[in-house]
């Protein structure tokens, strides 16, 4: 197969893929004086519009994404993205708006903002949000500044935040950069958190329980309720990763649950693009008691006209700058008017209904550790097959490539060794949730008939499978310069 | 509207294969005390016409686009070729996720290995990470990775760095055991390098300088990362306006250690301000503590060279609290709109580019300070943007000008007290001479 | 299969005496959990280490794992091999790929560490 080189190797002095308009204000040899001017700017190609076009559609090509097909990537909620939310993006009257503008220029955006965090404070049950976190982490890390900035009021910012063992890894690392200490929660034998071992860990040195739920297992925390109980006796919070809100909307809040702080990601659970690894967007809600220390600015209303609040002394301050990924929230937006209260409700349901489905096509195929009932995704492993043929759930994962799907999630939850932790989603067809299952399944037979086949997997891609040791030890992060 | 693939006969038969009675059946492990037994107080559904519409109206209540605007300060209008929009819309590049199985990710892997070259090349850095969020962000992160390479306590920051920046690094660093200190500008606008010479010291990190800064300032770089390094602290240079690169000596050739900032003039929207796109390069040695995600070079098991995410050794998933940073994503898709643009425009349109905008800004400075009465704040030589003063308040000049259809820039007072009456003018190549000197004719009349 | 001469931790350290020196490394049993090495993080010479220390890091391309001190003493060697050949580590942990040499402060701690009939019993409490 053919493989697209990189755009410095195909540049040539001479070429120009741009035009732009002549200089129209009078020369003035004395303009760039006293600045310190570069030379050139080394390697900087110089190529044709066609030769730039067809470089990008070509890496285009050696991409699978969600509109080619199923793409179960546990946690990271691969489901379709409408359309006309990113042509709505695209309208220059929101695109083309400065974040410095005045407020009475931008009132279309300051509009959007109000009624986005009245939308996610509904859908939630929480009192407020906060649209700035630019993803997922940086909400989490909003969030446990806020439990801090709670605690300090009221005296101590307290020493610990309890984590579960089936957590993400940005929960510690998050709560980490908000000054505390992690302890780690052991999950029980049905993968959730057990009230005793809580009861146990939870003193008035803990500042929070950072719970997922349903958590990466895709097990509801059924228990949540005492949970909430127990780290409130104590006078911590209880903040909740919502990385896997799309089980549990329009069905359960976490507000009515006794959750205090939470954060969203609306490129999974709606639907904004995930585009190659972002722009996300996290934003974070929280209870009554948490309002005052939100990031500034805050967008009022007042009478019928929007407003920017700074004046907030208890805010933890600013994250990023201006109002976060605005286009994202904006898209978001979109997408809940388009669903409606049913159609939100409907996403959740089809999202647990298609998992269980999987779930069922599988069961007794592939080991399954935490038998407990699942939500919108499932855990399974590699055990069966790597006991009996030597098999690892990355043989499986490259296998699947070669019949048409994107690889589950793997190795994550660290509590399951070997993990496939799979997703689909509510917007996949049975059609497609069948071709999955079967293929599944018959890398499941291969496993028994041909390993050699998994082993060397996959086949038919623009490469094979690559040396992640080699790139680990001598590490090439930019081009060297050498025309290949 | 739906978008539910499965048909109500699907939903039958499959909810009868999973052996549940009803959808409802299917949540029996939520305690029917944590059930929402109501629907959600939401609007109704649209249909997509309907949506449309919606939205055209409430865009409609932007009325910013009728202005001709001089409004810089961190984000900033540029022309985008129409070759961005088309290759970035491709579902190819806007619907994967994370490169995580590179076999099926090469296209998204190599753009970002592009964008880390290209990055490398405009800052003059050894290497680059994948992007992060914004250009506040990456100031933060950069004072954090200062903390961790050199162990100090102490941080500087000048005052001339965007104000939302210095914001941010308060923000993230203030459970962190770092003191942020602030260093004042001098009346050319660049930094006071007495004051850096009295707070430099060796328990101090380093120091994180705006070039061109908040005031469209080039600032002295060289001269300054020496005395930084005389403490053997680290000079961070922060790029607000990533055009500037295109033409302004590479920060790496003047002495920085670290180069962060803001690439949203590369093939963005101003987009009321997200989502941007953060950049970080660094020296090589610094390399495992560099945040983000990086996309490094490497070979299959045919020998075929191809792009894999490396060194996450660093990153949360797997060292979890002792993490460089907590990110966990990049600005991918912004990634790519920026490779798509610096591509097209290349080597030679780039410096065009930027050269346009120094000269369009210097005509416009010229012009708008020979209005009687308004003066340029500061002598330093500038790049797209600088301050103006003016002859009375100017909040309510602002506002008389807003009425001619001239947005003419930020009041820079409520950022900074100490610069009353004053306004931070951006000029870009989008704006032509007729709408300089429309500008240059409004001032004058409103200040008459 | 572990050197008779060789004293281990729980943490999968060998420590190898003579006289008052004594060589630092990582066992069999943990760069093979470990994965191919592509990294390892050395102390400066000079460095002072209690027992249980922190003394470095060893990647491997999904795993971080650190390394303590068996001993307390000075560090007076490290290995600069491993810098250009981490994956020394995983083709003679016990030989070729030691990590540090130290000059013992006491020896109170080391009698505190397995033998090797010890440690492969350890080991084999591991894998249960």
């Amino acid at each position: 197969m053919i493989r697209e080189p990189l755009i410095f190797e195909i540049s040539d002095p001479g070429k120009k893929g741009y035009s732009i308009p002549k200089l129209d204000v009078p020369a003035d040899p004395s303009a760039l004086e006293g600045l310190p001017l570069r030379a050139d700017i080394p390697d900087f190609p110089q190529v044709s519009e066609v030769e730039v076009v067809r470089h990008f559609t070509r890496l285009s090509q050696q991409n699978y994404c969600v509109d080619l097909g199923l793409y179960p990537l546990g946690s990271c909620t691969m489901k379709y993205n409408p359309k006309v939310n990113d042509r709505i993006a695209s309208f220059p009257a929101f695109a083309d708006t400065h974040p410095l503008a005045p407020a009475g220029m931008v009132q279309g955006n300051l509009e959007i903002l109000h009624r986005m965090e009245k939308l996610l404070s509904e859908i939630t049950g929480f009192d407020a949000f906060t649209l700035q976190p630019s993803a997922g982490a940086q909400g989490e890390l909003v969030g446990i500044m806020l439990v801090r900035a709670y605690h300090e009021s009221k005296g101590i910012p307290r020493r610990y935040v309890l984590i579960p063992d089936s957590a993400h890894g940005t929960n510690p690392s998050s709560a980490h950069l908000s000054g505390y200490e992690v302890k780690e929660i052991k999950s029980n034998a049905s993968g959730r958190i057990d009230p005793a071992v809580l009861e146990q860990a939870m003193t008035d040195e803990v500042a929070a329980l950072m719970v997922t739920n349903p958590n990466t297992l895709g097990v509801f925390e059924s228990d949540i309720c005492l949970i909430a109980e127990i780290v409130h006796a104590k006078g911590g919070l209880l903040y909740m990763d919502g990385a896997n809100m799309n089980a549990l909307a329009g069905v359960a809040r976490p507000g009515d649950f006794g959750v205090d702080v939470l954060h969203l990601n609306l490129h999974k659970t709606f639907s904004t693009p995930h585009g190659g690894g972002g722009p996300g967007s996290g934003p974070v809600g929280v209870k009554k008691i948490l309002e005052p220390f939100l990031p500034v600015p805050v967008v009022a209303k007042k009478g019928e006209a929007y407003a920017l609040d700074f004046d907030r002394p208890a805010s933890i301050g600013r994250v990023r700058s201006f109002f976060g990924n605005y286009l994202v929230v904006l898209k978001a937006m979109a997408y809940i008017l388009s669903l409606g209260p049913k159609g939100v409700r409907e996403m959740a349901e089809i999202a647990v209904l298609n998992a269980n489905y999987i779930r069922k096509g599988l069961e007794g195929v592939y080991d399954l550790q935490y038998d407990t009932a699942s939500m919108h995704e499932v855990v399974f492993s590699d055990k069966i097959q790597k006991e009996a043929y030597g098999i690892t759930n990355l043989d499986i994962a490259k296998r699947l490539i070669d019949h048409g799907f994107h690889p589950p999630t793997m190795s994550f939850p660290l509590i399951v060794h070997g993990a496939l932790m799979i997703e689909p989603t509510e917007t996949e067809s049975r059609r497609d949730l069948d071709l999955f299952i079967e293929a599944m399944r018959t890398i499941a037979r291969e496993a028994a008939e041909n390993p050699a086949v998994l082993k060397e997997a996959p086949h038919h891609t623009y490469v094979r499978r690559l040396d992640e040791t080699a790139a680990a030890r001598n590490p090439i992060v930019a081009w060297d310069g050498r025309k290949a | 509207m739906s978008y539910i693939a499965l048909s109500g006969q699907d939903q039958k038969e499959m909810l009868a294969r999973v052996g549940a009675a009803s959808v409802d059946d299917l949540f029996c492990c939520i305690p029917e005390d944590s059930r929402l037994r109501r629907d959600l107080d939401l609007p109704a559904a649209m249909t997509e016409p309907e949506l449309l519409r919606h939205m055209e109206t409430v865009a409609g209540r932007n009325t910013y686009g009728r202005y001709r605007s001089f409004l810089g300060g961190g984000a900033y209008h540029h022309y985008i070729p129409t070759v961005v929009d088309s290759l970035s819309a491709r579902t190819e590049f806007v619907s994967p996720y994370t490169p995580y199985q590179p076999e099926v990710s090469q296209g998204t892997l190599q753009v970002i290995f592009e964008y880390q070259t290209l990055i490398c090349r405009l800052t003059g850095m050894d290497i680059a990470n994948a992007s992060l969020y914004d250009g506040a962000s990456a100031a933060a992160e950069a004072a954090l990775m200062a903390q961790r390479l050199t162990h100090r306590g102490r941080i500087l920051v000048a005052r001339s760095l965007h104000p939302q920046y210095r914001e941010t690094i308060r923000t993230l660093t203030k459970n962190l055991a770092l003191a942020v200190e602030e260093v004042g500008f001098g009346d050319c606008g660049g930094l006071k390098s007495a004051e850096l010479r009295e707070k430099m010291g060796p328990d101090v990190c380093g120091l994180i300088l705006q070039s061109p800064n908040m005031f469209g300032v080039v600032e002295d770089l060289a001269a300054l990362a020496a005395i930084v390094h005389e403490h053997k602290g680290l000079m961070i240079t922060a790029v607000a306006e990533g055009l500037s690169l295109g033409i302004l000596e590479a920060p790496g050739k003047l002495g920085a250690d670290i180069v962060c900032g803001e690439a949203q003039s590369f093939g963005l929207p101003t987009s009321f301000g997200g989502p941007g796109l953060g950049f970080m390069g660094c020296k090589k040695e610094f390399l495992r503590q560099l945040p983000g995600r990086i996309c490094g070079q490497t070979k299959d098991v045919e020998g075929k060279r191809g792009f894999v995410l490396t060194l996450s050794t660093r990153e949360q998933h797997i060292r979890r609290e002792k993490a460089t940073s907590n990110i966990c994503s990049n600005q991918g898709w912004c990634a790519l709109r920026a490779t798509i643009y610096l591509e097209s425009v290349g080597q030679t349109g780039l410096r065009e580019i930027a050269d346009q905008n120094i000269r369009k800004a210097v005509y416009a400075a010229g012009r708008l300070a020979a209005v009687p009465g308004v003066k340029l704040r500061f002598s330093g030589r500038t790049f797209n943007e600088f301050v103006l003063v003016l002859p009375k308040d100017a909040a309510s000049a602002a506002k008389s000008l807003q009425a001619k259809g001239i947005l003419p820039g930020l009041e820079l007072a409520p950022f900074y007290p100490e610069l009353p009456n004053t306004l931070l003018v951006c000029v870009t190549e989008v704006r032509t001479k007729e709408e300089i000197d429309g500008f240059a004719a409004a001032l004058e009349e409103v200040l008459r | 299969m572990y050197p008779q001469d060789f004293k281990f931790t729980k943490d999968h350290e060998w420590v190898k005496v003579d006289g008052d020196t004594a060589v630092v490394g990582i066992s069999d049993f943990a760069q093979k959990h470990l994965g191919d090495v592509v990294f390892v993080e050395l102390p400066a010479v000079g460095t002072k280490l209690a027992v249980h220390q922190t003394i470095g890091t060893i990647e491997s391309v999904k795993a971080v794992s650190e390394v303590f001190s068996p001993a307390a003493g000075e560090v007076v060697e490290t290995n600069s091999a491993l810098a250009d050949a981490p994956e020394t580590i995983n083709q003679d942990p016990h030989g070729t790929g030691w990590i540090l040499k130290m000059k013992l402060a006491d020896r109170g701690g080391l009698d505190a560490l397995m033998a090797a009939t010890d440690y492969e019993k350890y080991l084999e409490g591991l894998e249960h």
